[in-house]
């Protein structure tokens, strides 16, 4: 992953249900935030890698995986990339956590 | 991508020139890739047109390699884009709009195009092939506007097409030249067998019919045959046959005869330029079908790859029908000859026909019709021009009743070579799957199609697959045959709801550490089901997780493909009011949905609404949920029944709304529908629901397991009862048992059979105790639900995360 160029503060840890993705719109761009059981943060393109489209953040989370809402398809959110033998890939971008404030890089 | 690589083109988005792609990038071959395709759609596969005509499939469903796999792999693509010459000369590939682009290597894979009969006519508007998406688009649109359709030709292509437009709601006729259907890949007793069933379905036949002339103005309006009749028609689809599309080749100086003529090695006439698929003449022949298409690739891949290769020298074909319900398959040589040995067997009652032809004793050809368990086997046996012996006698035939038979059919495995192609619809060759097997120590069939993709896509494959599985795992398949509820566990529903119970287990993340979970966390199988499962145990006690719920349950809401909701309010029984309705459609135009569709349960669903908008579309309708999203109790149906209609017995209505506010609210193992009559003509449909209730003069009948879905299931007749009591315990009795001893996503119709309906009664109707005691247990649980949108209006901060998008700060 790159450097990020600017950096977002979307709110506090509490403010994300664990294992429960939620949406930030961050220039424009609709992002999905995932919260692990584990309470590591990861961030994707709120936009399904399936030729459908639709959205990832109602999807059920595993551990660092998550199962896409609409289709099931199975993506590793520290990557994007779509498990087999489904192919594709979702957007990733760089978050951590400042304290109790979670910080998204765009 | 830098420029030192060699350039490869491939002319042709399809299946053969796409899969032989796939192969090179899989085998590391270095090229810059550019691909040509004059349809304005990525690779699909071809051979699932007919799924989408018959609309268990959408044309994105067929989508093999969408947009991004040509971005990921670095691959120029020019869709729409028709390539009319290669010029050898300045090694250039030239397209019709005057893209150009530098070659090393060319693979032509332009495939064919239907056939279109040179008689009069046949230009007219509402005359189409049975090619690609867009004929099949054509069909669907036609379906619409016209009812009288006519396919011509009875081969198999032609009668996929004919079984669509009949499922689309078309008067279809096929009219055929010779006398017998298929009769390329059939003998006249299995094509006889066929057409009786498509007969059945609905499809209708003109047999030894010419078609000389289609008539009408602009349209088409029907078919002129040589005898003088004719057939109404306005919208004609020509199946009979394929014509390789050489056009290209031709034009640019290649040799071609039928096809492009190519050698062993799939090299064309000229240097460094090869085909494959349709469009191709390996000696002699075109083949028109896919296992082919993939062994051609196969063998070009490695050959331009550097990687030794044998050559190609021709394939066995074989084939089997795409249309539900009708199992056709056919294998080498098929029409016996003196020089034949003929093995039949044909059964008229269950419609079953098998056939098996020897030369020499050698297994040269077979038939299958209506039972095609043994195509997989008796393909291979053709494939290897196996001898017949007694042992595979037994087991095709299926005289052979016990032992021996399945190690027989490993053998037949295992002299299968690395190379053949198992999975024709994903090109998965034997070698892929041992390997996949051998490396990541799999033990079922589900792991090796995620890993490879084999069984997939038509599913054919799968007798194969467990073959290989079993060849390669040898004594290790039995123990491991055992398959738990998902990949995550070994073990059973039956096992993991004992566990929980005996350990005393109260959440998912306990019953996956203590179990021996394989993936911790679960998956999006098993989170759900033990979910459910604990609550039914704990009713009182589980609290519910909201993350282990599919997306519906969890947001009580049906989530649609663009990201939108549908609300659907409760009405009881399906009896509203005007007010209520007023207050629906205010609702409703406020929040700008998008349609109104009244559901096949009798009640209303508001489609299109925007997440965050949800909340308050609950709020101001003030309406309890309808849980139409939910494995719950959906709806009663109900007719109008005696306190209106002068043939009601009962009151239907009020009976149905008296148990849908009974049971609503309560998880169940999947959906459950009711429904309610008032007399036995049965109008609220009681055949078709999980439980279905239908008065008569002295009381109720019950019926259970019914089902108007996938598989559709009419219920059975469970019991007849007096009195309301008895029939409110009644169904209280069947809906805890079910509750109690249900796989997670069981509907009721796979319940009861599986426990069997005699096992039920007498559980339920043979003992009052037990039945008392399942009546006690549900209203327990039911004491403890609440209605779900309340509750989430009534906790600003779940809503808040869940419906609403964070801030930025």
């Amino acid at each position: 992953m790159e450097a990020a160029r600017q950096t977002y503060a979307a709110g506090k840890v509490e403010d994300y249900l664990k294992q429960i993705g939620r949406v930030v719109v961050i220039e424009g761009k609709e992002l999905a935030v995932f919260r692990t059981s584990g309470n590591e943060f990861y961030v994707l393109e709120n936009r399904n890698p399936h030729p459908k489209g639709g959205p990832l953040a109602e999807g059920i989370v595993s551990g660092h995986y998550l199962y896409d809402p609409l289709y099931d398809w199975k993506i590793d959110l520290r990557t994007g990339e779509v498990q087999a033998p489904d192919k594709g890939q979702a957007a990733v971008y760089p978050v951590y956590i400042d304290g109790d404030t979670v910080v998204i890089g765009i | 991508m830098t420029s030192n690589r060699e350039k490869l083109v491939l002319i042709g988005n399809g299946m053969a020139g796409v899969g032989t792609i796939e192969q090179i990038l899989k085998l590391g071959g270095a090229y810059d890739i550019t691909v040509f395709g004059s349809e304005p759609h990525p690779n699909y596969n071809r051979i699932m047109l007919s799924y989408v005509l018959e609309g268990s499939k959408t044309v994105d469903d067929i989508i093999l390699n969408d947009w991004n796999w040509y971005k990921e792999n670095g691959i120029t693509l020019h869709t729409g884009t028709t390539v009319t010459r290669i010029d050898g000369e300045s090694r250039k590939v030239i397209a019709e709009n005057g893209l150009t682009a530098d070659y090393d290597k060319v693979i032509i894979a332009t495939g064919s195009n239907s056939f279109i009969l040179p008689i009069p006519g046949s230009g007219k508007e509402g005359v189409v092939g049975f090619r690609d998406i867009a004929d099949c688009e054509a069909m669907l649109k036609a379906a619409k506007q016209y009812r009288k359709a006519a396919v011509i030709g009875g081969g198999l292509l032609g009668l996929e097409a004919a079984k669509g437009l009949v499922n689309l709601g078309m008067d279809v006729t096929v009219v055929h030249l010779m006398e017998d259907l298929m009769e390329r890949q059939l003998d006249h007793t299995a094509a006889s067998m066929l057409k009786a069933e498509l007969e059945r379905q609905g499809v209708k036949f003109a047999m030894g019919k010419q078609t000389v002339e289609l008539t009408g103005d602009e349209r088409v309006s029907g078919l002129r045959f040589a005898d003088g009749t004719e057939l109404e028609a306005q919208f004609v689809v020509m199946a009979v046959g394929i014509k390789p599309n050489v056009a290209l080749a031709k034009d640019s100086g290649i040799e071609v005869n039928r096809g492009i003529v190519v050698d062993d090695f799939l090299q064309t006439s000229l240097t460094d330029v090869y085909s494959v698929g349709e469009c191709t003449e390996h000696r002699g022949i075109c083949y028109g079908l896919v296992a082919p298409l993939f062994e051609q690739g196969t063998v070009l891949a490695k050959h331009l790859c550097d990687v030794e290769a044998k050559p190609y020298e021709g394939s066995v074909v074989s084939t089997k029908l795409k249309i539900s319900g009708v199992d056709v398959f056919s294998a080498g040589e098929f029409i016996e000859t003196p020089e034949h040995t003929v093995i039949a067997a044909k059964d008229d009652w269950k419609r079953t026909y098998k056939k098996i032809l020897l030369k020499n004793n050698i297994i040269v050809g077979a038939v299958l019709f209506g039972d095609v368990t043994e195509s997989a086997s008796l393909q291979k046996l053709v494939k290897q021009g196996a001898e017949m012996t007694d042992d595979i006698y037994a087991d095709v035939m299926g005289t052979g009743c016990c032992g021996g038979g399945g190690a027989k059919k490993t053998a037949s495995v295992e002299s299968m070579s690395d190379e053949e192609i198992v999975c024709g619809c994903n090109g998965v060759t034997k070698k892929a799957i041992v390997d996949a097997i051998t490396d990541n120590g799999f033990t079922t069939v589900d792991e090796i199609k995620a890993c490879t993709g084999a069984t997939r896509s038509c599913g054919g494959c799968k007798p194969v697959v467990e073959q290989i599985l079993q060849y390669v795992l040898g004594d290790g398949f039995e123990q491991s045959a055992k398959t738990g509820i998902c990949g995550c566990t070994t073990l059973s529903r039956d096992e993991i709801v004992a566990e929980i119970r005996a350990k005393g287990l109260t959440t998912t993340k306990e019953v996956m550490n203590v179990l021996g979970w394989k993936q911790e966390e679960g998956c999006s199988k098993c989170r759900p089901a033990v979910n459910y499962y604990l609550g039914m145990i704990y009713p009182d006690t589980h609290e519910d997780e909201k993350e282990s719920r599919f997306v519906n349950e969890r947001m009580s809401a049906n989530i649609q493909k663009d990201g939108t909701f549908t609300v659907v309010p409760r009405m009881y029984g399906g009896v509203t009011t005007p007010e209520d309705l007023k207050r629906i459609a205010d609702v409703s135009i406020k929040y700008d949905v998008k349609v109104v569709k009244v559901t096949g349960g009798q009640r209303l669903d508001l489609i299109g609404i925007k997440k965050e908008d949800v909340p308050k579309v609950w709020e101001e309708l003030d309406m309890p949920s309808g849980y139409a999203y939910a494995k719950s109790l959906r709806t009663v149906k109900t007719c109008v029944g005696s306190q209106f209609c002068r043939f009601g017995t009962q009151d239907s209505m009020g009976m149905g709304a008296l148990l849908e506010r009974k049971y609503e609210r309560l998880d169940f193992p999947a959906k459950f529908k009711m429904a309610v009559n008032g007399c036995p003509r049965n109008c609220a449909e009681s055949c078709t629901k999980d439980i279905g209730i239908v008065g008569n003069d002295g009381g109720w009948e019950v019926f259970i397991g019914g089902n108007g879905g996938i598989k559709p299931r009419i219920a059975d007749s469970f019991c007849k009862v007096k009195t309301d009591e008895e029939l409110v315990e009644i169904c209280s009795a069947v809906m805890q048992y079910y509750r109690e001893t249900g796989n997670y996503m069981e509907r009721t119709s796979e319940w009861v059979e599986r426990l069997g309906l005699d096992q039920i009664q007498s559980f339920i109707l043979d003992n009052a105790e037990e039945r008392k005691a399942l009546a006690q247990r549900i209203d327990f649980a039911l004491t403890q639900v609440k209605d779900p949108w309340k509750k989430m209006l009534n906790d600003g901060e779940t809503r808040t995360a869940l419906f609403e998008a964070a801030e930025i700060r």
